[in-house]
């Protein structure tokens, strides 16, 4: 997906983990997946660079879709579905 | 044919005895298989592997991870709680870096501590260490998941677990 898709996903539960280092954003992300209905959009925000990778692989191995991410200014959008 | 009926039964009996072979086979498999689980051994008594332990542990929870984490020696007395310890003995060995973590949005150790807690990870303090390292169960912080147990408990988490650390 390119970043005019992503940013007109309709994310069903977002989450702010801006302002917070490894491992709050993961954490955050796996506490609130649970509040994102299945087939639903998650949006992390983070500003820790790292949460890309993470997110990806954590996406890859727990069974759902990692859609892209997207530069803010000073934070990065990182957005699933979640699948399962 | 007779021949071939005969035949047949013992086939079939093979067949039998191969499937209860294969089926026992599994079970020792399943058995012996690693879990999901992760165990981390855990001797150092500085701040950064300490804390680092810590990370790793609660980054494996978001993997739905078991994870056991094993104190010894001086890593022990990393667990006692400063509110609850009179005399003063094996302070946790500063970094030589001055950490900026509330700077850069990381956590303290007992933020760590905290969150591990709250995420099921599991805590088990060598036995010998207590003695060794002159510690009182009584001066450890509050934890719901800390045991105390020896080596043989040690080997078992690492046989059942999927992954494991020691540092």
């Amino acid at each position: 997906m390119n970043e005019s898709e992503l940013k007109a996903l309709n994310v069903a539960k977002l989450i702010d983990a801006r302002g917070t280092a490894c491992p709050g954003p993961m954490l955050e992300a796996k506490r609130a997946i649970g509040d994102c209905p299945v087939g639903g959009v998650m949006e992390v925000q983070s500003s820790d660079s790292g949460t890309m990778v993470d997110i990806q692989r954590w996406c890859k191995k727990m069974g759902h879709d990692y859609l892209g991410d997207v530069a803010n200014d000073g934070f990065w959008s990182v957005y699933l579905t979640r699948k399962v | 044919m007779p021949t071939t009926g005969k035949a047949n039964m013992n086939d079939s009996q093979n067949n039998d005895q191969l499937l209860k072979d294969l089926l026992k086979r599994v079970e020792a498999l399943e058995r012996e298989a690693p879990k999901n689980q992760l165990t981390i051994g855990v001797m150092s008594g500085d701040l950064e592997r300490t804390m680092l332990a810590f990370i790793i542990a609660l980054g494996a929870t978001t993997f739905d991870m078991e994870v056991d984490m094993v104190f010894t020696l001086r890593a022990s007395a990393t667990l006692r709680d400063p509110k609850k310890v009179h005399k003063d003995l094996h302070e946790l060995e500063p970094s030589p870096i001055k950490f900026d973590l509330e700077g850069h949005g990381a956590m303290s150790l007992n933020d760590l501590i905290q969150l591990a807690a709250e995420s099921g990870v599991r805590i088990t303090i060598c036995n010998l260490s207590m003695d060794l390292m002159e510690l009182e169960r009584e001066e450890l912080i509050d934890y719901p998941n800390l045991t105390f147990a020896g080596v043989a408990a040690f080997i078992d988490l690492c046989g059942q677990s999927r992954q494991c650390w020691f540092m």
